[in-house]
């Protein structure tokens, strides 16, 4: 029964988001406040049938429901409850469910957040927002339904979860990820309903900024998780691979700092006004890009599902109709949303103008990349893939200009501002830079190259000028120690990116029980196998000592899963974490022949800074989070 | 010319040929990093490229897979259920590698005419199948 009234809850929100959607329209018709106050009504209503319809499954895959084709699919009775719980957005029908959700609950974060906008403002807002959540609903009863049955003989037993999903990071990944693009929902919301009251004040900005904001973190902490995971679970050691749905997941992500910035000189000096709004519905339409890409199938890469063509061909026309309709709005109303003053060169303004203009430029080459092999077989060319050295290589360029106009935008002042004024403190923290990008690699690593170089010195060139941004601002009251952390979040992962690709150091060999090794300084011993069980797989490790200077200083015990259900076997990699470098041990296959049955693949890695990748990706995080709680403060004075 | 004319062009001027310049590295980079994809057959037949990079697709074929005695190199088959490629990699092999499993080499052909892959490619799931190789065996039968 309960897997029925998700599916009927799941109807009945469909319904509830039509009126969501369509009332504000019926207000500007005949003016009776009462279609508002529908509105809110029928937006509850929406939230609360949806997040009724995603407890529906889930106490389906708690209670191990195996007649509902997707808990069968998805989860067996050998499953921890914690990954059964997750499984729930393991496969394509439950992440859409909870896309829907995660829209519900922004939804409702728009009730409680725009307490200085008026009743009406809101009300277009939560209409886009009622027509964006229409249109998935609709996609999920028509063609993914996660409620569909397995009746009259239901299994006995399920499927088990894709093993390389079951891992607590990548548990978390797809929910902060979705938040993260969903949120940009709220953003494409703020953009039309702006565009349809054809004014753009600054207290919208400043909710709109909120919003941003908040999605941006969720974001940030989803590819933070997605690039952990796959340091982890994929046993090659990278953290990045330029895979079209990791690329994916970065695309929004570029425009989305990139509107950050923009929002931040339309709140304070209503300029940019198109240009904001334009990088709102742009973010938003790369997010359905994404969900498009992961979910049609039509992409070879690590994170494609394999699925139906309607699926994608239903996204692909919502996406259509999302862009088309949004850019032909924007066509017709933009001329309406002047700026009130002009942009000089030298000001803060027009830093963000250009750091927005290197995101957008880098986020349009990534896109290229992505769409290049899928619009050479769209033009029956063949059929081609394009290789990480084209992100290297096209990326990489464009970010330096940036890092060295992020140091120079928050010194800035608004409006017009004296260069000579800024020199002084700008040779300072150059050659502080300068002297630091020179002597940081050479104590860490003894040897250093140009880019490292180049890459260091950016990266201190960021946090000194920050710094010094923060603490002219500081008696000012000014609010920007959320940008301070961020800045310096970034600057964190700038550094840990340098270090892990310029000095990683990597040995793929053939070992067995007794072997030695030396990588960099340190002293890798393969000491035995053990087989270890687990609930619903068989292990088997092997132990390998690590010494350092004769002393040693670890035990580490990669292993290699062999899961009941399918027969599938997973790496589990051991890592000996640091904070400036990690040691890193995958097993790989056993080498069986006749000659030898013992020798074992392994693949060893000394990974330096690695780490700092994420852990800037969680400053950037904090910096967000304070930047919000800046925001909240700033606005009750307001 | 009026000087805020001359400005405005200068300006544009500037914009422009950066502009030029970016797309001309842009697509240079594109054209230096694109592997073509080749089935099987294709390679079989002679079409694949003798020195670039390129890709093949195709199921393992159950028995083929071959450990040398020493070192990490690894020998198998690929198959598109009409002609075969003989793959040589040295490294280890995805998790997901395995007789029967639809996969995706990257690498090139060697004076013998055996592939010398630099990657192997394995994807997410026991049941999935990289959509090249899906399209290709479903012509074929």
């Amino acid at each position: 029964m309960i897997p029925e009234f998700g599916h009927f809850a799941l109807i009945i929100a469909l319904l509830f988001s039509l009126i969501q959607a369509g009332t504000p329209a019926l207000y500007r018709l005949n003016g009776n406040s009462a279609y508002l106050k529908l509105n809110h009504n029928a937006a509850y209503a929406q939230i609360g049938f949806v997040i009724l319809s995603f407890f529906c499954l889930l106490y389906a895959f708690i209670t191990k429901d195996f007649s509902v084709a997707y808990v069968a699919e998805n989860a067996n009775t050998h499953l921890p409850l914690f990954y059964r719980l997750t499984a729930l957005w393991g496969a394509h029908e439950g992440s859409m469910l909870l896309w829907v959700t995660v829209l519900g609950l922004w939804t409702f974060a728009v009730t409680i957040f725009t307490n200085k906008i008026s009743n009406y403002d809101r009300s277009l807002i939560l209409a886009v927002l009622g027509g964006l959540s229409f249109g998935f609903i609709l996609f999920i009863l028509t063609t993914s339904d996660p409620f569909a049955r397995l009746l009259p003989n239901p299994p006995l037993q399920g499927q088990d979860l894709n093993p390389l999903l079951q891992d607590p990071g990548l548990a978390m990944h797809p929910p902060m990820l979705y938040m993260g693009y969903v949120g940009f929902a709220v953003a494409f919301a703020f953009a039309i309903a702006a565009l349809i009251k054809g004014e753009f004040t600054r207290v919208w900005a400043k909710q709109f900024r909120f919003f941003v904001i908040g999605a941006w973190c969720f974001l940030t902490l989803g590819i933070t998780l997605g690039s952990w995971w796959s340091y982890r679970v994929l046993g090659w050691g990278g953290w990045w691979f330029w895979d079209p749905v990791e690329n994916a997941s970065f695309l929004p992500w570029l425009v989305g700092t990139a509107l950050i910035h923009s929002l931040l000189v339309t709140e304070k000096r209503q300029m940019l006004k198109n240009w904001t709004l334009l990088l709102a519905i742009c973010t938003f339409s790369l997010s359905l890009i994404g969900t498009f890409l992961v979910r049609s199938g039509i992409l070879v890469s690590v994170h494609a599902f394999a699925v139906d063509p309607n699926r994608g061909k239903f996204i692909l026309t919502y996406l259509f109709i999302v862009i088309a309709a949004s850019l032909g709005l924007y066509a017709f109303r933009a001329h309406k949303l002047q700026a009130d003053s002009k942009l000089t060169w030298f000001s803060r303004e027009s830093f963000v103008l250009f750091n927005n203009l290197f995101l957008f430029v880098a986020m349009l080459t990534v896109l290229l990349g992505t769409l290049y092999p899928l619009i050479i077989q769209a033009l029956g060319l063949g059929k081609i893939s394009v290789g990480a050295p084209y992100f290297n290589s096209v990326f990489v360029p464009l970010m330096l200009p940036l890092f060295f106009l992020m140091g120079l935008a928050p010194l800035a002042k608004w409006r017009q501002m004296q260069w000579r004024k800024l020199l002084k403190s700008l040779v300072v923290s150059f050659v502080c830079a300068a002297f630091l990008a020179i002597l940081f690699p050479l104590i860490w690593q003894h040897h250093t190259t140009v880019l490292v170089t180049l890459a260091v010195l950016m990266a201190f060139w960021i946090v000194i000028n920050s710094f010094f941004a923060l603490m002219r601002n500081w008696q000012a009251k000014k609010k920007m120690l959320g940008m301070f952390i961020a800045h310096v979040g970034l600057a964190i992962s700038i550094l840990g990116v340098t270090f892990a690709s310029s000095f990683s150091v990597e040995k793929i060999l053939r070992m067995q029980p007794g072997d030695q090794v030396k990588l960099a300084s340190y002293q890798f011993v393969f000491k035995k196998l053990a087989s270890m069980p687990g609930p619903n797989y068989q292990a088997i490790a092997g132990v390998f000592n690590v010494f350092h200077d004769h002393k040693k200083i670890a035990t580490l015990m990669p292993e290699r899963k062999i899961f009941q259900h399918d027969k599938i076997t997973t790496s589990e990699v051991a890592i000996k974490v640091g904070l400036f470098r990690d040691l890193y041990i995958a097993l790989g296959e056993p080498l069986n022949n006749a000659a030898n049955n013992s020798a074992w693949a392994v693949r060893i890695y000394y990974k330096p800074g690695v780490r700092w990748i994420w852990y800037g990706g969680l400053v950037m995080l904090l910096g967000g989070l304070v930047a919000l709680y800046e925001r909240r403060r700033t606005y009750a004075n307001l | 010319m009026h000087p805020i004319r001359k400005k405005r062009l200068i300006t544009i001027t500037i914009l422009l040929s950066g502009l030029l310049l970016a797309i001309g590295l842009v697509l240079y980079a594109l054209s230096q990093n694109i592997n073509l994809y080749y089935t099987p057959s294709q390679v079989d037949a002679g079409q694949a490229p003798k020195q670039h990079l390129f890709r093949v697709g195709g199921i393992v074929k159950p028995g083929s897979i071959h450990y040398a005695d020493k070192g990490l190199t690894v020998e198998f088959a690929l198959t598109d259920k009409k002609h075969l490629v003989y793959v040589r990699y040295h490294g280890i092999l995805p998790d997901l590698f395995r007789a029967g499993q639809g996969i995706v080499t990257q690498g090139h052909l060697n004076t013998k005419g055996e592939f010398v892959a630099d990657q192997v490619l394995a994807k997410h799931g026991a049941t999935y199948m990289p959509p090249m190789v899906a399209q290709e065996l479903k012509s074929k039968t």
